[in-house]
């Protein structure tokens, strides 16, 4: 896929990291404020899909490998799973650290109330494992579509030889 | 009858879904009437838990709307369905390609043989 | 001509149907009795701890939902890599 014109690049270059911050804003304050792993995840994956629209697949695939995401995708999942599992004595998915004086384990007074980044147990870890997951898979899916949809465009693969 | 609007377009949004994925020929259009069906869907569950005056289920900075919330569960477990739908959406759209890679045309009606 | 019919007729049969059963559901706005969600709203911040209740109820009250979503994401990734992979690949 060949890049936008240089209006459109810069225009990327300026604001595209506005939505990566906004990303990261919306999934570590998914306690306290509407959002959370799932809606900031998407927002970090439109950053990505931003990039590769406007800069084009080559540029793309010198920055980044299709690894980092797979990285991200299944540790997300393993944490999010041991974080279930660190509750067993109770039950699964047992919140064992909310208002245990650890870490993320304040207590919240009942009614309305300016929120603390400090509080709710493993809602928050969660939170961040749900991202981290929601961010790797979307990303991803983004680069294997794109490497279908042009298989002569791939670095580092012999291409030569296709006959699709 | 004017009152329950919401449900009115919920109507109409499924069964203009629905005639596309079932009378449509072009395989791009398929996929697209599909996520119009889960589209109403959704909306169909959110708007079942509305409570008139309320507000959003969050304690933060809540003012004088703390009297009244609407019903939250209706919301998460929308957020579920969503991201399931995403995933049907993106299975979906990856099968349009391989079938158009193999047979060339994306008409359906081309697309009958058993094993390719 | 024939096609036309039963375009028809299917549009009828299915918005008859949506129309019939969507009068069946309580008037907007007014949902009657939620003991659950009162239950929710009023010890989600005592319980889970957090101010936000639709986060709390998604991981906290019925968490093993989540799990199952998590696991159909990560399948849907897997499934589009495996769709996506070059011929010759060992």
């Amino acid at each position: 896929m060949n890049p936008l014109s240089v209006v459109a690049r810069t225009v990327c270059n300026l604001f595209a990291w506005f939505l990566a911050v906004f990303g990261i804003y919306v999934i570590i304050h998914g306690h306290l404020t509407p959002g959370g792993g799932f809606q900031g995840g998407a927002v970090v994956a439109t950053f990505m899909a931003f990039l590769l629209v406007a800069h084009g697949g080559k540029k793309m695939q010198s920055w980044v490998k299709k690894d980092i995401f797979t990285l991200m995708e299944c540790g997300g999942l393993t944490l999010f799973i041991s974080a279930g599992l660190l509750g067993m004595s109770n039950t699964f998915f047992y919140n064992f650290l909310a208002k245990a004086g650890g870490l993320f384990g304040s207590a919240v007074p009942i009614g309305p109330n300016p929120g603390a980044l400090n509080t709710s147990g493993t809602i928050a870890l969660m939170n961040l494992s749900v991202g981290l997951e929601v961010v790797g898979g979307l990303s991803m899916i983004l680069l294997y579509m794109f490497s279908g949809a042009h298989p002569e465009e791939s670095l580092g693969r012999e291409e030569a030889g296709h006959d699709r | 009858m004017i009152g329950n609007f919401p449900y009115l377009v919920v109507g109409i949004l499924f069964v203009m879904g629905f005639v596309g994925l079932v009378f449509e020929k072009n395989l791009m259009k398929i996929a697209i009437a599909m996520s119009v069906v889960e589209a109403a869907t959704n909306l169909f569950i959110i708007t079942l838990g509305y409570r008139s005056g309320g507000s959003i289920p969050v304690w933060t900075m809540a003012g004088g709307g703390s009297s009244r919330m609407v019903l939250p569960t209706p919301q998460a477990l929308t957020l579920t369905a969503i991201v399931i739908g995403l995933a049907t959406t993106a299975l979906m759209l990856s099968f349009v390609m391989m079938i158009y890679r193999h047979y060339g045309s994306l008409d359906v009606r081309d697309v009958r043989r058993l094993r390719g | 001509m024939k096609a036309r019919i039963f375009f028809l007729i299917s549009i009828l049969l299915v918005g008859g149907l949506l129309w019939t059963g969507l009068q069946a559901v309580h008037p907007f706005g007014i949902p009657g009795e939620t003991p659950m969600d009162d239950y929710f709203i009023a010890n989600a911040q005592g319980e889970a701890a957090a101010n936000n209740v639709v986060t709390s109820i998604v991981f906290d009250y019925r968490g093993f939902d989540t799990l199952g979503e998590g696991a159909v994401l990560f399948t849907a990734v897997i499934s589009v890599a495996a769709l996506f992979r070059k011929r010759g690949h060992n």
